[in-house]
């Protein structure tokens, strides 16, 4: 497990797909223990650049919402150091810059859609159109409905145009689609890809892993308060499955029913882990083409074969551990 | 038009920034209060029915050392209402944006939180303002109280400052009881404080004990000061040592509330 937890950040390159934007938040060897004395993040550090989208994923009690909070100033790490656009997160000028969309449990539910949104472009000198934030958060034809009256999904979208009012550079989303139908889910999902295409940063927290899939440019796993991988998904995938062997290559799941041995597969080039369910053999493999062309050399009578990607669950079970 | 007058726009000063976002978050805090019935309804409800009661058509005929009962009750009943604005307004409806994460998400914004207070205080020194005009409206046509417009905006005055120390205790409920009890807390001390702070009978019919206690009591210094327009104060103290009584009381929940948002950051 351990050797799990090191893989990271060498292991999986960084974004070695674009050449590296410029960075807009950091966070740097940051400690964070409560007055309780939990311990919420240990020396973790992470980066959001220019124009992507990234997903913070963990489990229940990672430190994901405490990285967060930290980002938008909402509270000060014990030790290391926070830089949002190179300054304070508390500050004025910083928060100017930035929109945020949290998990709200009650807003004044006697202030219209129209008047939330008048509000929170007040807060800022350049705020984006209402016209716009309306079309953005797909809330024609509600403007003038009490904020109390509307459905989950419908507030869930008020939140969203919340964060964007002030035409924000970096958006941080905490679950921004829950309680959102399939139909709002994918419309607020081609939202948040329309802000990165327009130079802008997302960082996303979600517990939906086919979210962070379909969005995210990259992906940050954190686990007991340190990041354990780091990439894009289909390296996390890879990290995951291949456990600590994966070195951001395309590992995949073979299962086949074969008379080869486990012993025998095992020394194979690229195999780093064989199980047998049910009769049949499950391998994992770096180096799939070549694990396949010698176990279908060797074994005239393999079949009921079939090749998997991992999925981002068994990534995120295998690395968070 | 002179070429000086370049399309980019001069850089807003942090005053006149806040000052805009005051304003606006003040316009839609009052919308959501008057709209939220339970607030309003109780908040302007209950010192008008009260002076009703106890001020026109009971007692109407007695005097408090030569102050007529419904000019006195004036006073008292518009004391009860600012002090139940504030109290309710920014207790309870602080302690309610605390509790469901609303507050976090305006923190996180680039809202200057004093704009967010002052418009919660001035929210409810308008429920003030809105209460003693009633109440004079009342007064006036049923109880025949006379009364100079002077003296009415002098006693608005006084609801738009005895407003300040009520709200300071306000963000210390907020601050320290947990929203679902913030209601029953607030209530708990704001009538008691009004009993014996001679806000619904006058001090004089009351035990000799209480009037022993009453000036402890902002909500009596408050009630003094204004019943001090109408020549009905005490005459045992001092116009000074009412205001001395009502900033001593601001500082020290001033001082509570302070602790108490200290310790909430550290364990944030």
């Amino acid at each position: 497990m351990n050797q799990v937890m090191e893989i990271p950040t060498q292991a999986v390159p960084h974004n070695a797909a674009r050449p590296a934007a410029p960075a807009v938040a950091t966070l740097t060897n940051i400690t964070k223990r409560y007055a309780n004395g939990v311990v919420a993040l240990d020396g973790l550090s992470l980066e959001l650049r220019r124009g992507e989208i990234v997903a913070l994923l963990g489990p229940n009690g990672a430190g994901k919402s405490t990285a967060v909070r930290l980002m938008m100033g909402l509270s000060a790490p014990t030790s290391g150091d926070v830089r949002i656009f190179g300054a304070d997160p508390q500050l004025t000028s910083t928060r100017l810059r930035t929109g945020v969309m949290l998990q709200v449990g009650r807003a004044p539910e006697m202030l219209k859609v129209r008047e939330h949104i008048a509000m929170f472009r007040s807060y800022y000198p350049a705020p984006a159109s209402v016209a716009s934030l309306v079309k953005a958060a797909g809330l024609e034809g509600l403007e003038d409905r009490l904020f109390g009256q509307l459905s989950g999904g419908q507030k869930q979208r008020v939140l969203f145009a919340l964060s964007l009012a002030g035409n924000p550079d970096l958006v941080f989303l905490d679950e921004p689609t829950v309680g959102l139908d399939i139909e709002a889910r994918r419309a607020m999902w081609s939202q948040i890809r329309s802000l990165r295409d327009a130079g802008k940063t997302v960082l996303l927290t979600t517990h939906y892993l086919e979210e962070a899939d379909a969005l995210a440019d990259r992906i940050i796993v954190i686990s007991k308060g340190r990041v354990v991988c780091e990439g894009t998904p289909a390296e996390i995938k890879s990290a995951g499955a291949a456990g600590s062997v994966g070195a951001g290559v395309a590992v995949k799941i073979i299962r086949c029913i074969t008379t080869l041995s486990s012993e025998h597969l095992l020394r194979m080039p690229g195999v780093n882990s064989i199980t047998i369910e049910d009769g049949r053999t499950i391998v994992i493999s770096s180096m799939p083409e070549s694990t396949l062309r010698e176990m279908l050399a060797l074994d005239q009578s393999l079949h009921s074969l079939e090749v998997q990607s991992p999925a981002l669950e068994d990534a995120f079970l295998a690395l968070t551990r | 038009m002179s070429t000086a007058t370049l399309p980019l726009a001069p850089a807003e000063s942090t005053f006149t920034r806040t000052l805009r976002i005051f304003l606006s978050e003040t316009r839609y805090e009052l919308v959501r209060s008057l709209r939220t019935r339970t607030f309003s309804l109780s908040a302007i409800g209950f010192p008008v029915m009260f002076y009703l009661l106890f001020g026109i058509m009971m007692n109407r005929h007695e005097t408090i050392g030569g102050t007529g009962m419904a000019r006195y009750m004036l006073a008292s009943y518009a004391t009860f209402g600012v002090v139940g604005s504030a109290l309710f307004g920014i207790g309870v409806g602080l302690a309610g944006d605390l509790s469901a994460g609303w507050m976090e998400l305006k923190r996180a914004s680039p809202m200057p939180p004093a704009a967010y207070l002052a418009a919660k205080c001035v929210t409810a020194i308008c429920f003030g303002a809105i209460i003693l005009t009633l109440l004079t409206t009342i007064g006036v046509t049923l109880g025949h109280v006379h009364i100079s417009l002077a003296e009415y905006l002098h006693i608005l005055g006084l609801v738009a400052a005895g407003a300040i120390p009520f709200a300071c205790m306000g963000l210390a409920i907020a601050l320290i009881v947990p929203f679902n009890s913030a209601p029953g807390v607030t209530n708990l001390l704001y009538l008691p404080m009004s009993f014996l702070g001679g806000l619904w009978v006058p001090l004089i019919a009351l035990p000799k004990a209480v009037q022993h206690i009453a000036p402890l009591l902002p909500t009596y210094h408050l009630a003094q000061l204004m019943l001090g327009i109408f020549g009905a104060a005490d005459p045992k103290r001092t116009t000074a040592s009412h205001w001395f009584g009502l900033l001593g009381f601001t500082l020290l929940m001033f001082g509570v509330a302070w602790i108490a948002f200290r310790r909430r950051e550290q364990n944030a």
